[in-house]
C-alpha cells in the first residue's frame, strides 16, 4: 500500500497568487494512497526540505510528489532531499505548477482545478514508481575542445593545468580566433596580440595539450565520460614534422592575389600561406581551391624551393577516432556582412567597412601597419562616421537581439582614430549606449570628453558618394529630430555578431540544443550557463551568445572547471532511466519474441541479443537485451515493441497509462 | 449555458517541448487552462495506443509535440514519432476517428510563444468541434466486433 506525501510549494507568491494552494493540498490529501499533504512558502529552501525529510521519516512515506516549479529546475534538489531521508530518490516526482500552471494562467477556479489535476496525475505515477539505482560508468579523462579562439585556449589551458589531457581542434590553420584579429582591447586599450599570443604559444608547448589545427569534428557518438569523436584532419599538403616554418614557399608562391581572411579582405595572401606572422603553429597550409597546381596541374614552385622537402601534394584528409570524456564547444561567432542594408552602401563603396575591418586597419600587424587609411585610395580620412547597431536590434532586417560588444568597440574605434589621426573628426550614430561592465561607462565618457568623439543619437538613413566623399544622411533625435548630413571620408559599420554559418550543423552532430539564431543553448539561462542539455558537453564563449573577452574567458574557465569536476572521479553515476526487457519464470522466460524491432529503432546500438539456456546449455529462447551503459533512455524501443516486452524505468507503460487515466478522471 | 471546456492532453518530450512550455511560463505568456501536459523522455517513446487511451478516458483533443527534425536529443526519436504519426493518422481516419482532434507539432526549447499559440489554437479548434462523444460510439462498435 502506497503512502504518498504531497508537498505544495507557494514559490513565494509565484504559485500561490493564482493557484489556491491550500485547496490543492486539501483536495490531493483526499486521494487514495496519499498519507500526507501540505503547503509551504518555499519548498526548495532549507526549512521546506526539512519538512519533506521529517515527513518521510515520521510517516514512513513510500513516495513523494513535490508540486512546485519545473522538474528541469529542481528535480535533483528534491530527489536528493528524499535520498537524505532514506527514500530512494526515484520515488520522488515533481508536478510543474509554476511554469505550466500559475505563470501561464490567471487566477481562477479553473487554474486551481488544473493544479489539482496535475498533482493527481503525478500521485498516480509515483504509486507505480520503483526504486532505481544509479548506473556506474567509467570516465575517459581526456577533454576535446572545439575551437581555438580565446575561449578554447583558456578552457584548454585550465583543463591541461589540472593535469588532464586535452585535444584542441581548430578549423583554421592557426589558433587565435577573432581575438588575434583585434587591434587594441577595451577598456584598457592594451594590444590584443600582446596578451593573446603568449597564451597561444603556451597551448602549443603544453605537454598535456594536443593541438590539431585545420581540423574539424566529423562525428560525435557516446555519452558523458565516454564519447567517441571522429575528427577530420584536413590535408595541409605539408609534412608538419619536417617543415621548419622558414616561409620561403609563402614568399615565392605565384598566386598572390587571394583576399586574406585574417585581414578581412583588406590584404592579400598567397595560395600556400600562414594566416598571420604570429600564427601557432607557424607552418603553412596549401589552399587547394586557389593553388595553381591543384587547379591546373602545373606549378609546384613551393615543392622545388622547400629546403626540407616538406611539401606533400598527395596528402589526403585523415579521419581520426578519439575517446574523450567531455567536450567543450568554443566555436565562436561570426560578423554579419551588412550587405542586406543597401542604405549603408557596404559592398558598393570601398570606404564603407565593417568594425572587424577597422580593427585590421588599426592593428599594428594589419595591411596598413596600424595607420588608418581609406581602402579605396590610401588617404587618411579626415572625417569618419561610425554607425552602431548596423544589423543589431533590428527585427525587420537584421537580428532582434543586441550584439553586446558594439557599443564598446565603436567607442574604442573612435578613440583609436582620434589618437592616430590628430585633428580628425569622428561621429558615432547610436541608438543607446550600453556600457555595462567594469570601467566600461568610464571608457565611453573618456571617448566623449577627452577624445571629443561626437555622439549623435539617431539612425543613418542613407550613405552615398559625391565628389569622392561619402555623404552620410541621418537624424539627431535629441535635437527635435533634426536631419544631419556629414561629408565623411570613411564609414564604419558596427555590424551585428551572429552565429557561425556551420553552427546549426555542428549542434545537430553533437545533439545539443540551439536557439532560433543558431547560438548554442545553455542548460539553464541562470544556473547552468556553461552546460548544455547533453551531459558532458559544455559551452564557452561567443558560440552561446555574443560576448566580450572578459566574459568569454570567465565562461571558458567555468566550462573547464566543470570538465575538471567531471574528471575528478574515476566512475560516473548515470541516471538509471534505461530500457529493460522483461524476464519471467519458466516456461515463458520472457514475453520477448526476438523480433529485434527495438534493436533497429535504437539510436545508440544499445540493444543486443541474449540466449536463454537451460542448465545443460541448450538454447531455449533468443531475446533482446539492453546494455544499460549505452542506453540513454529515450524509450523509442518501448513504443516499437509489439509484445510490450521492453519497458523503460521511470516512464514505464504502466506509469504512463495511469498518468493519462488520472489526468482525465477528475469527476 | 456555460461554454464547452474541452479536455486536452499534451504528450510532449522532455527536451524540447517541455522546456519550451517552461519558457512560456518564464515569459509569462498566458494560455488556456484546458491543456495539461504529460512528460515523456522523447516523442519516440509515445506509444500511440496512449492516445487512444486518452480518447477512451474522455479527452476531447490531443497535442503531440517534440523537437524539430534533426534537433532530437536522442538523434532520431522524433523521426520515428513522425513516421508513426503518418501511419497512425491514416489508420485512425479509416477507423472513423476524427484526426482533426490530434495536433502534431514541433516546439523547440526556445519557442515559448509558439507553445502558447499551439495550445490556444488547439483549444479553439476543439471547442468548435465540440465534445468528443463520437469516440465512445466508435469504441463501443469495435468492442462489439471483437466479441463477435
Amino acid at each position: 500500500m502506497s503512502k504518498i506525501g504531497v508537498f505544495i510549494c507557494h514559490c513565494g507568491e509565484n504559485i500561490s497568487s493564482t493557484v489556491d494552494v491550500v485547496r490543492v493540498a486539501e483536495e490531493t490529501g483526499k486521494l487514495e494512497g496519499v498519507e500526507f499533504s501540505t503547503d509551504y512558502k518555499y519548498m526548495c529552501s532549507d526549512p521546506g526540505q526539512t519538512i519533506i525529510k521529517q515527513t518521510i521519516k515520521e510517516k514512513g512515506l513510500t513516495g513523494v510528489v513535490v508540486a512546485a516549479c519545473s522538474p528541469r529546475m529542481h528535480e535533483p534538489t528534491f530527489r536528493k532531499a528524499c535520498q537524505e531521508a532514506g527514500l530512494n530518490p526515484y520515488m520522488c516526482e515533481m508536478s510543474n505548477l509554476r511554469e505550466h500552471c500559475s505563470w501561464v494562467h490567471d487566477k481562477s477556479e479553473a487554474t486551481t482545478q488544473k493544479a489539482i489535476d496535475l498533482v493527481r496525475t503525478l500521485v498516480e505515477k509515483v504509486k507505480l514508481n520503483k526504486p532505481l539505482y544509479p548506473i556506474k560508468v567509467p570516465v575517459t579523462k581526456t577533454a576535446l575542445v572545439l575551437g581555438g579562439g580565446i575561449a578554447g585556449i583558456q578552457a584548454s589551458l585550465d583543463i591541461a593545468n589540472a593535469g588532464h589531457k586535452v585535444i584542441l581542434v581548430e578549423k583554421d590553420p592557426s589558433i587565435g580566433g577573432h581575438m588575434s584579429q583585434l587591434s587594441e582591447t577595451f577598456p584598457t586599450l592594451d594590444c590584443s596580440q600582446c596578451i593573446l599570443t603568449p597564451r597561444m604559444v603556451e597551448v602549443a608547448q603544453h605537454p598535456n595539450i594536443t593541438l590539431w589545427t585545420y581540423a574539424e569534428l566529423e562525428k560525435l557518438e557516446g555519452f558523458i565520460g565516454n564519447f567517441k569523436a571522429t575528427i577530420r584532419k584536413k590535408a595541409k599538403s605539408i609534412d608538419e614534422n619536417i617543415c621548419n616554418g622558414c616561409g620561403h614557399c609563402t614568399t615565392k608562391c605565384p598566386t598572390k592575389k587571394i583576399p586574406s581572411e585574417f585581414n578581412t579582405g583588406l590584404g592579400t595572401r598567397t595560395a600556400i600561406y600562414v594566416p598571420f606572422p604570429q600564427a601557432v603553429p607557424n607552418k603553412p597550409v596549401i589552399d587547394k581551391d586557389n593553388c595553381t597546381y591543384y587547379q591546373k596541374g602545373k606549378c609546384k614552385i613551393c615543392e622545388k624551393l622547400c629546403p626540407t622537402g616538406a611539401i606533400r601534394f598527395d596528402q589526403q584528409d585523415e579521419l581520426v577516432e578519439l575517446e574523450v570524456g567531455a567536450v567543450v564547444i568554443a566555436t565562436g561567432f561570426n560578423v554579419m556582412q551588412p550587405s542586406g542594408f543597401p542604405e549603408y552602401g557596404y559592398g558598393k563603396y570601398k570606404d564603407v567597412i565593417t568594425g572587424l575591418q577597422f580593427e585590421r586597419l588599426a592593428s599594428a600587424s594589419g595591411p596598413t601597419l596600424g595607420e588608418i587609411r581609406r581602402p579605396s585610395d590610401g588617404k587618411i580620412p579626415e572625417k569618419i562616421v561610425f554607425v552602431a547597431c548596423a544589423g543589431s536590434r533590428d527585427p525587420a532586417k537584421g537580428i532582434p537581439y543586441c550584439s553586446k560588444i558594439c557599443c564598446m568597440y565603436t567607442a574604442k574605434h573612435a578613440m583609436l582614430y582620434q589618437h592616430k589621426v590628430h585633428g580628425g573628426k569622428s561621429y558615432i550614430f547610436y541608438m543607446d549606449i550600453r556600457a555595462a561592465g567594469k570601467n566600461y561607462e568610464e571608457f565611453v565618457r573618456r571617448a566623449i570628453v577627452d577624445d571629443e568623439v561626437n555622439y549623435i543619437r539617431g539612425r543613418v538613413s542613407k550613405v552615398y558618394e559625391e565628389n569622392g566623399k561619402l555623404i552620410v544622411k541621418g537624424v539627431d533625435t535629441l535635437l527635435n529630430a533634426k536631419p544631419v548630413e556629414i561629408e565623411a571620408d570613411m564609414v564604419v559599420l558596427a555590424s551585428a555578431a551572429v552565429a557561425n554559418p556551420g553552427a546549426e550543423e555542428l549542434a545537430q552532430k553533437m545533439h545539443v540544443s540551439y536557439d532560433s539564431y543558431n547560438f548554442f543553448s545553455e542548460a539553464h539561462p541562470k544556473l547552468k550557463p556553461v552546460e548544455t542539455n547533453t551531459a558532458g558537453i559544455f559551452l564557452a564563449g561567443a558560440c552561446q551568445a555574443p560576448k566580450d573577452i572578459p566574459e568569454t574567458v570567465s565562461q571558458a574557465s567555468g566550462a573547464a572547471s566543470k570538465v575538471i569536476i567531471l574528471f575528478s572521479q574515476n566512475e560516473l553515476s548515470r541516471e538509471p532511466v534505461v530500457a529493460v526487457v522483461n524476464r519471467s519464470a519458466p516456461p515463458v522466460y520472457s514475453t520477448c519474441v526476438g523480433c529485434f524491432m527495438c534493436a533497429s529503432a535504437c539510436p545508440y546500438q544499445a540493444i543486443g541479443e541474449e540466449l536463454i539456456t537451460d542448465r545443460k546449455g541448450n538454447v531455449i529462447k533468443r531475446v533482446a537485451k539492453v546494455n544499460p551503459g549505452l542506453c540513454q533512455g529515450c524509450g523509442t524501443c518501448v513504443a516499437f515493441c509489439r509484445s510490450k516486452s521492453i519497458d523503460i524505468d521511470g516512464y514505464s507503460n504502466e506509469q504512463m497509462y495511469s498518468e493519462v487515466m488520472a489526468l482525465l478522471n477528475n469527476d | 449555458m456555460t461554454e464547452f471546456e474541452p479536455k486536452i492532453v499534451a504528450f510532449v518530450c522532455n527536451w524540447c517541448t517541455y522546456a519550451g512550455a517552461d519558457l512560456t511560463g518564464t515569459s509569462r505568456i498566458k494560455y488556456a487552462q484546458n491543456v495539461k501536459i504529460i512528460r515523456f523522455p522523447c516523442t519516440g517513446r509515445i506509444d500511440f495506443m496512449l492516445l487512444l487511451k486518452a480518447f477512451g478516458e474522455g479527452a476531447d483533443g490531443i497535442i503531440v509535440s517534440g523537437c524539430h527534425p534533426n534537433d532530437c536529443h536522442y538523434t532520431s526519436g522524433n523521426f520515428h514519432a513522425r513516421r508513426r504519426w503518418i501511419m497512425f493518422r491514416g489508420l485512425l481516419d479509416l477507423l472513423g476517428i476524427d484526426i482533426r482532434r490530434i495536433q502534431y507539432s514541433w516546439v523547440s526549447a526556445a519557442e515559448g510563444a509558439k507553445w502558447a499559440d499551439i495550445v490556444n489554437s488547439t483549444v479553439k479548434t476543439i471547442r468548435e468541434l465540440g465534445p468528443y462523444t463520437d469516440y465512445a460510439k466508435v469504441a463501443g462498435y469495435l468492442e462489439k466486433e471483437v466479441k463477435e
